[in-house]
This record gives C-alpha cells, sequence and structure tokens, in this order.
C-alpha cells in the first residue's frame, strides 16, 4: 500500500466511525454534486414537494380565516345566554286584542329570578337612546350609555380592569355611579390619571366614576359606559320599565335551555295575557340554540380544513413516491457501476436515501416559507387597510401542524423511495450496467 | 494470484437446474496477461461474476490475492472489489455526469480518500493513460477509445491486485483496440495481473494465455 492511500485511510478512520453520517461532507459533496447535475429532475421534486406544503398552508389559512372570521361575528357575548324582548301580541287572546303593547317593569326582572327555575345570571336593559353626550373637564364626547343589572357583566362577558362594576347597592339606592370602558377613559384621562371618584357627565347629570373595563368584542365594546339601570329609569324615566332581559342558564343543554325558555313563556303569558303560541308578544332568543348551529358550521369548516389537508398530504406523498420510484429506476445503471467499484449496499441506499431527505426536505421547507409568507401578506394587508369582511378573518396557520406534515410527507417520500433503491441494489451490478 | 478449486454453479428453477460450471481447477500467476475465450453459453460470463465476487458459487474454492472468497456478506464483497479487483467492461460504464478526473476517482471516494487527494490520484493515473488533458471533460465528450482508456485508469487508481475486463474492446474498431491493448499490455509489463475476457482471436492472440473454456469447463 502507498504512503498516500494509507494517510487518507487513516484520516478516514478517525473522521468516519460509520458508514452513515450526517454530517460526512464528502458524501454531500456527493449529493450536491448528483442535484445539480441532474437539474430537470431535482426540479421536478422539489417542485411536487413544495407545491404541496405551499398549497397546504395557503388552504389551512383560508380554512382558518373562514373559521376565525364566524368565531368573531359570535364574539364575546356569553354563548349560554337567553334575551327577551316584549314587543306586541300578533293574535286576539282572551278577548284582548291583537296589537297589544306588552312593556317590561322591575318586577319581570324578579319573575325571572325568583320564579323560572334554571336561571343563572339575570340583567334587564333599559335603553337610553342612542348616543349620550358625556362631558368631563370641559372635554365632549358622546358615548353609548347602556343601564344595567350587575349581572350584566356575566352577559357580556365584561373584564374589570380597575375599580369595581356597578353593584347591588347601586341599583337599591339609584346611585349615579359609571363604570367606563378602556377607550371612554383613554380619550377624557392621560395615561397616568386615575379616573375613579372623578365626575363625569352625562347629558346633564353628573356620575361618579367607580371602574374601567375592557372587552374582547373588540374596539366597539370598550367605547361603552355602564350606569345602574334603576338610575337610568329615575333619570330618564318614571315607570321603571325595562326594554330588554337577558338571562344565562349555566351549562344546560340545549333541550333544557329550551325547557327554561318554554318556562319563561308560560309565565309571562300568563302574567300579560297573551296567547303562549304568540311569538311575536315575547320574542325569545337563545343563544344556545344559534351557538349550536355555528358549532355545527365549525365542524364543517373543521372537516374540510382536515379533508383539504389530507388530500394534499396524500396528493404529495402520491407525488414524491412516484418521482423517487422514477430516480432509482433512472439510476440502475449508476448503482450498478458504483457497486463494481466497491460501494457497500447501504452506502447506496443511504446515499440515494440522504439525496431524497435533503431535497424534499429543503424544497418542504421552501414552500413552507413562501406559504406562510403569503398569509402572512394578506394578513397584513387586510389590517393596514382595514379590510373586514364576514367570510375572512386573520388567516392564521398553525406552524407545528404545516411542519409535522412536512415530516410525514419526507417521510413517506423517502420510504417509497427506500424499497426500490435496496432491490437496485440487490441487482447484480454487470445486469445493471447492461440495462 | 487467483486459485479455482472445482468451482460449481448451477441454476436451478422450479422445474429445471441448468448447470453453468462443472468444476472449474484454474490458476493465474502473479504478473500474468491471460485471455478466458468462451462461446456464448459457456459459462464464461459466470465465470467472470465469480471471479469479480458479484455472484456466488456453490461448490469449490476461489481464493483471490490469498483472501478465501466463500461465503461473505455483501458488505465484505464490496470491500474486496473496492481494494482487490479493477474492472473494465463492454460499454465503458463511466457515470455520464462526472468528468474523467471524477470518474477515475470514484473508487477512491469508497477507500475514503479525501476529495482533493483522490483527484490528484485520478489526473495521475489519467496522465498513464494518455488523457491528462481530457481529465475535466465528461465522458459524452469523448472518443470511445478515449472513455475506455478512462476506464481503465479508473480500474487502476485503486491500485487493485487484478485487473478484469470484460469484453473490453468489443465496442471499438480495430484500430482503437489495439491501443487499448497496448494500455493493458503496458499494465502488465509494470507487473499488474490482467485477465481479459473477450471472443475475439485477435485479442486473445495478444495475451501470454488463452483460457478455453466450452460447456462449463475448461479445455
Amino acid at each position: 500500500m502507498n504512503p498516500a492511500r494509507e494517510q487518507g485511510l487513516r484520516s478516514s478512520f478517525i473522521v468516519h466511525h460509520s458508514s452513515f453520517q450526517m454530517f460526512d461532507l464528502d458524501k454531500w459533496q456527493e449529493i450536491f454534486e448528483s442535484l445539480k447535475k441532474h437539474k430537470l429532475r431535482t426540479l421536478l421534486t422539489a417542485f411536487a414537494v413544495w407545491w404541496g406544503i405551499f398549497m397546504l398552508v395557503i388552504l389551512l389559512g383560508a380554512g382558518n380565516g373562514l373559521q376565525n372570521s364566524f368565531e368573531k361575528n359570535f364574539g364575546d357575548d356569553a354563548v349560554n345566554s337567553i334575551w327577551l324582548y316584549p314587543d306586541r301580541t300578533s293574535e286576539p287572546y282572551k278577548g284582548l286584542p291583537a296589537g297589544r303593547e306588552i312593556r317590561f317593569n322591575n318586577s319581570d326582572f324578579d319573575v325571572l329570578r325568583n320564579r323560572i327555575e334554571g336561571v343563572e345570571h339575570v340583567t334587564g336593559r333599559y335603553y337610553l337612546g342612542g348616543e349620550l353626550v358625556v362631558e368631563y373637564q370641559g372635554k365632549t364626547f358622546s358615548y353609548d350609555v347602556r343601564s344595567v343589572h350587575p349581572d350584566h357583566l356575566f352577559l357580556e362577558n365584561t373584564l374589570v380592569k380597575k375599580g369595581r362594576y356597578i353593584n347591588e347597592t347601586d341599583i337599591k339606592e339609584r346611585r349615579k355611579v359609571c363604570t367606563i370602558g378602556k377607550l371612554v377613559k383613554e380619550s377624557f384621562f392621560k395615561e397616568d390619571e386615575d379616573p375613579i371618584g372623578q365626575p363625569l357627565n352625562i347629558k346633564g347629570t353628573q356620575f361618579t366614576i367607580v371602574g374601567v373595563f375592557e372587552d374582547d368584542g373588540g374596539e366597539n365594546e370598550m367605547r361603552k359606559i355602564y350606569i345602574p339601570i334603576t338610575t337610568a329609569q329615575r333619570i330618564f324615566d318614571t315607570q321603571d320599565r325595562i326594554h330588554q332581559l337577558m338571562i344565562t342558564v349555566g351549562d344546560a343543554t340545549l333541550e333544557e335551555s329550551k325547557v327554561i325558555e318554554d318556562n319563561i313563556r308560560q309565565e309571562y303569558a300568563g302574567k300579560y295575557n297573551f296567547s303562549p303560541t304568540d311569538q311575536q308578544a315575547l320574542y325569545i332568543s337563545n343563544n344556545i340554540e344559534e351557538y349550536q348551529q355555528f358549532q355545527s358550521i365549525f365542524l364543517g369548516i373543521q372537516f374540510f380544513i382536515w379533508f383539504v389537508g389530507i388530500g394534499s398530504i396524500i396528493a404529495g406523498v402520491v407525488g414524491v413516491s412516484n418521482i423517487m420510484l422514477i430516480i432509482v429506476k433512472d439510476r440502475t445503471k449508476e448503482i450498478g457501476i458504483r457497486k463494481a467499484m466497491g460501494a457497500t449496499p447501504w452506502s447506496i441506499v443511504s446515499m440515494i436515501l440522504q439525496e431524497a431527505i435533503f431535497l424534499t426536505g429543503v424544497a418542504g421547507y421552501l414552500g413552507l416559507l413562501t406559504g406562510f409568507g403569503l398569509v402572512f401578506a394578506v394578513q397584513s394587508f387586510m389590517e393596514k387597510n382595514k379590510i373586514e369582511t364576514e367570510f375572512f378573518y386573520n388567516p392564521e396557520v398553525d406552524f407545528a401542524s404545516v411542519l409535522s406534515a412536512l415530516i410525514f410527507l419526507v417521510f413517506c417520500g423517502t420510504l417509497a423511495g427506500l424499497i426500490p433503491a435496496i432491490q437496485a441494489v440487490r441487482v447484480n451490478p454487470v445486469t445493471a450496467m447492461r440495462g | 494470484m487467483i486459485e479455482l478449486r472445482d468451482i460449481r454453479k448451477s441454476y436451478r428453477t422450479e422445474f429445471t437446474n441448468l448447470e453453468v460450471l462443472k468444476g472449474i481447477d484454474l490458476s493465474i500467476e502473479k504478473g500474468e496477461l491471460v485471455s478466458i475465450m468462451g462461446s456464448s453459453g459457456s459459462g464464461k460470463s459466470t465465470l467472470l461474476n465469480i471471479l469479480g465476487i458479484l455472484d456466488e458459487y456453490d461448490s469449490g474454492e476461489y481464493r483471490l490475492a490469498g483472501h478465501l472468497i466463500k461465503n461473505i456478506s455483501e458488505t465484505q464483497a464490496a470491500k474486496y472489489r473496492n481494494s482487490l479487483i479493477g474492472f473494465v467492461f463492454q460499454s465503458f460504464n463511466l457515470l455520464s455526469f462526472k468528468n474523467a478526473a471524477e470518474n477515475v476517482a470514484l473508487p477512491l471516494y469508497y477507500q475514503k480518500m479525501d476529495r482533493k487527494k483522490r483527484l490528484d490520484v485520478a489526473i495521475e493515473y489519467l496522465d498513464r493513460v494518455g488523457l491528462k488533458d481530457w481529465a475535466f471533460h465528461l465522458p459524452n465528450q469523448m472518443s470511445g477509445g478515449q472513455q475506455q482508456r478512462v476506464a481503465i485508469a479508473r480500474a487502476l487508481a485503486s491500485q487493485p491486485k487484478i485487473i478484469l475486463a470484460d469484453e473490453p474492446t468489443g465496442a471499438l474498431d480495430t484500430k482503437t483496440s489495439y491501443e487499448v491493448m497496448e494500455i493493458f499490455e503496458q499494465v502488465n509489463r509494470e507487473g499488474m495481473t490482467v485477465i481479459i475476457v473477450t471472443h475475439e482471436n485477435d485479442i486473445a492472440a495478444r495475451t501470454n494465455r488463452i483460457i478455453r473454456l466450452t460447456d462449463g469447463l475448461i479445455e
């Protein structure tokens, strides 16, 4: 053995602990060269994988955008709530004519609280009629003011960040207090100013600020002012009228909520002498029912996303597998030559696999990047231009799930290449070279 | 260098048992230049496969450079092929996407010689076959004779114990065939054992010994 080769062998003995090593630089060089010299083959494989992952990201983004828009539209209100709106009777009943107006007052609030089983939280609303002029130290804005009971907190999922919400004592004593939204606070007060205890003039009446709240329902919900309903009734009305009642029903099922809804209708029908079948006299909006409909739409969207996702992964796997098959067929002669030159079977199989994993991995990662890039671009474009549609909102994509899809794809493609590669390696080199 | 003792090989199918080699005894000394001749079906290819450790035999003993080649693993066979045998084929069998130097360097890659060194060695061997200036040409830019010379350089580069050439002039015209034979003769003069499988009498006539194979036996 000549000294040059001996040295080569010795240095290789230090570097190469096993025949399969990811960071065998020489092997990578061999792989890069093979990829570079077979541009079309490389390009086609890379494109198949890139396209599969790119489409997956785009479709997932679209699906999630659809779902997020639905979720947003449902928004911040308690999903286990039932809302009651009294209106006019639509049919004559017990000698009374149709078209009679039904009006709620404070006693009807007590009806819900005391006589109906299954009611968790109750609140009324007295409508103050549009936005009111609100003034603090010479600054004037107009805001929507809602007069409510303390339980309203649960109905709107209001988050009190400072001070407190309207309480029972406020209701009982008809106190002139208010809890203001974060954006209301910001319009009147500086960042470091404490609004608690400050006087706020609402349509000519002085109120004391007792709390500041936030709301997940968006900016509009944080431009509200809440005052005790009894205070509003005293200032703006004399009959203790309530325009709208809302309840939550805890974790009642749809069926249970239907029973509660029915009991409520019976109760008020008896009290106000309208037909229990008269839907117009008392309009009841059951959010649980609505929510369940939304749930089934969600489910549909989820199914769509999964269907599309699995579909594009299968298409990707089939594509990559096909290409791997062709590549191995294409390389049968090369495999024969390498074998005759002293390549071990495993070194050939591992070379083909490493090449495949590298190519599909890189192409898939590029697909991932471009896909995410596009989704982010759409997202930021919509945000920048304040585009809000009913059907598309925040088209996010879960990076981890796409990454695992990519790994799955690479794995399947490689496996598909492994079998023909092993077969090709078994072929007698002389036969392989003749073919 | 090569010792064959009563080598037998048969191909079994479901209904037939085709005996191809019926007991080959053969010894080739170091530094010999021999040719193996035989018509198709004589067992010539099978013998070549066994000599090249590309196929197994049923019974007997094959020793190559002192190593008993019997019941060895694929990996071990690959290592022997790499270190003991230099192949030359009828259809050259160069990798089309590699240039001449890279092709010659291929067996050295499997000896894990580092890249720079093996390219240096490759060019040195290309120089020996008179193709130094063609080192960075792709096979399809070369004539058949040139390609076969590259293949011979490749066979020599790993410093094997024997050169095994399978119809090395089969795809070449007479003039080029003789040029290739001259290279084999030169290599042999330098001490290399060369075995050429051929069916051409004029090629066989240029070797020191002709081994004729008929119907699975040496005449």
